[in-house]
């Protein structure tokens, strides 16, 4: 998955796991189960509306809140490869290298993509092109330690590897 | 090197002299803690990782605090997950209802997290632990499942803010009102990766479940930990419980801060959040002021769910009634908790003013059960969130408080000071 393609849902500051899924689903941690809230109280319809490869466009500190893993994990099974903010929270950002979902700070994307439009995104390289206004942005680059886990293939087969060798 | 208190039990358990703001490190963890909610995807992950046992049998804590008693029978699947898990490992410290409370208001009053400990918890109010003089950070259920197993976790070591609490808190005013102030100012994002240590003279009188209060919201700022040094007050809530040693760390005096709030404590009067974000603190009087009529208000939690905070609030209920039509919840934080508020005739109080009081659970304070709100509903609760439906309905709405504020509110059926009683 180099290439990422789809529409931007927008949304604002400090978008809280409550409202990406609201703990009153939590009794399940089914992914298929949390894709079908992802997000409701911030949109409710959003599970319906969103289409595979359309990515989220949101404001600061995305994911704030509480350390619920299911938050990534909604997101990813409703269909959006990749969250791209200013700012994620630090629980957030953590789960979301760890259940594999793509997250990109950029304050300028961040603030230039309006709702709606056409995205693509180059998950290696972390350019995010606004193809309807046809604007660019690189995103920060992902700390050297963080790519090493990604490119282990997550946390747990990075520990997977690290347990055989021993 | 000058170090920080958080710097240094970082570095102690990484096995290294000194480490600094931005190093990224790889350390040993003394207790890995989850719940109802993460540890099914925990489990599942650890499943993944080929391992045969935990690394430790005492120091992996798996607490059923949140739907507990199931609330349903999804919620009934995950808790048999949790308890067989249990079982399989032999795990020591899995605690079954009739012995289960919050997991943050437990560990600490069983004596499970100990001052100098550092302690990953999958669930982000894990920070409660900071009050103790511990790093106690949230964590997701994937970085949960690699420390169940290896008993390891890695770390970028934050900054740290310092916020010092001048002089004499007023009448009515709790650790919990000095952390709501302290999010107003900070705002939710305000200390994003970084640490929140508390000092001054105001912190230092503060009776350690008011210090749990305080360390419990660190998160509401962003903040990876939240930290008190332990002292005298610190040792006397931790000798009688320590089931193994413990450390003591404190900060040099010429540590290296990010940035440094200082707060004139005298100046704070009781604070309550309005929805739909902790940081949005006032003052107790412009909330009286506002005439919110409320439906139900809730006292418990992991933020206000012990003994001291049940004396507080039946000190004002004593002898007097919740208001008609008015729904009051009492939730112990733990068995012993309970146990100690019918010795002391809490219950009794609380019975008579019309509350219900609740098994130990989270229940209403995620939304979860016991008490959840209807369309259009308000509450006020000591809890630590007022995110949109966080209590139920997105169209609900949640208060946060001190429990005399709380107490008062229940009596007058709209958000109330404690000196209207
Ligand atoms: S009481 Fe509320 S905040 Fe505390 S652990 Fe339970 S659900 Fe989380």
């Amino acid at each position: 998955m180099n290439n990422i393609q789809g529409k931007a849902w927008k949304f604002g500051d400090d978008v809280d796991t409550d409202a990406i899924i609201p703990a009153r689903y939590l009794n399940t941690s089914d992914p298929e189960e949390l894709a079908k809230y992802c997000m409701e109280d911030a949109d409710p319809g959003f599970a319906r509306k969103v289409k595979v490869g359309d990515i989220i466009v949101a404001g600061k500190n995305f994911g704030c809140g509480s350390s619920r893993e299911h938050a990534p994990i909604a997101i990813k099974a409703v269909g959006v490869d990749c969250v791209v903010a200013p700012t994620f929270a630090r629980i957030f950002y953590r789960n979301a290298f760890n259940t594999g979902l793509l997250i990109l700070e950029s304050a300028e994307a961040s603030a230039a993509i309006a709702d709606g439009n056409e995205v693509s995104i180059d998950s290696t390289t972390g350019m995010i092109k606004d193809l309807t206004s046809g604007l660019e942005f690189q995103a920060r680059p992902v700390p050297d330690f963080m790519q090493k886990l990604l490119d282990d293939g997550g946390l747990i087969q990075h520990w997977r590897k690290r347990l055989m060798e021993k | 090197m000058a170090q920080t208190i958080t710097e240094k039990i970082l570095a102690f358990h990484a096995g290294l002299k000194a480490v600094e703001a931005g190093q990224l490190i790889e350390a040993k963890v003394d207790v890995a803690l989850a719940n109802d909610v993460t540890a099914p995807i925990a489990i599942d992950e650890f499943e993944k990782l080929g391992v045969k046992t935990v690394f430790d049998n005492e120091r992996v804590i798996l607490i059923p605090d949140h739907f507990t008693p199931n609330k349903d029978i999804k919620s009934a699947e995950q808790a048999k997950l949790v308890r067989e898990f249990a079982q399989k490992h032999d795990l020591k410290n899995y605690f079954e209802i009739g012995r289960v409370g919050i997991e943050h208001v437990l560990l600490p009053e069983q004596g499970l997290v100990l001052p100098g400990d550092l302690i990953v918890g999958a669930d982000s109010h894990t920070c409660t632990y900071g009050a103790l003089g511990a790093f106690a950070t949230g964590v997701g259920s994937t970085d949960l499942a690699v420390a169940m197993a290896t008993g390891r976790v890695w770390f970028k070591v934050p900054e740290t803010i310092k916020v010092v609490y001048h002089g004499k808190p007023q009448a009515w005013v709790e650790g919990k009102d000095l952390i709501l102030y302290t999010i107003g100012q900070l705002k939710v994002d305000g200390a994003l990766y970084q640490a929140i240590e508390m000092t001054g003279e105001a912190i230092d009188e503060l009776p350690m479940y008011g210090r749990m209060s305080m360390a419990n919201m660190a998160i509401e700022a962003g903040a990876k930990n939240g930290i008190i040094a332990p002292d005298e007050i610190t040792l006397d809530y931790v000798r009688p419980r320590a089931q193994r040693d413990y450390t003591l760390f404190a900060s040099d005096p010429d540590a290296a801060y990010c940035r440094t709030i200082e707060i004139d404590v005298a100046a704070i009067r009781p604070q309550v959040a309005y929805p739909p974000s902790p940081d949005k603190s006032r003052s107790v009087d412009q909330a009286a002021a506002d005439n919110i009529a409320i439906d139900q208000v809730v006292i418990g939690s992991c933020t206000n769910g012990r003994i001291e905070d049940f004396r507080l609030a039946a000190s004002l209920l004593k002898g007097r009634k919740a208001a008609p039509f008015m729904r009051l919840l009492i939730i112990p934080g733990t068995p012993d908790v309970y146990r100690q508020m019918i010795k002391e005739g809490l219950t009794e109080i609380f019975l008579d003013a019309d509350a219900l009081i609740s098994p130990p659970t989270c229940g209403p304070c995620l939304g979860g059960h016991m008490g959840v709100l209807a369309a259009g509903e308000r509450a006020v609760a000591t809890t630590n969130r007022n995110f949109v439906g966080r209590m139920g309905h997105p169209e609900s709405e949640v208060y946060l408080s001190n429990p005399a504020v709380a107490a008062a509110s229940a009596i007058m059926g709209r958000i109330a000071t404690p000196e209207e009683i």
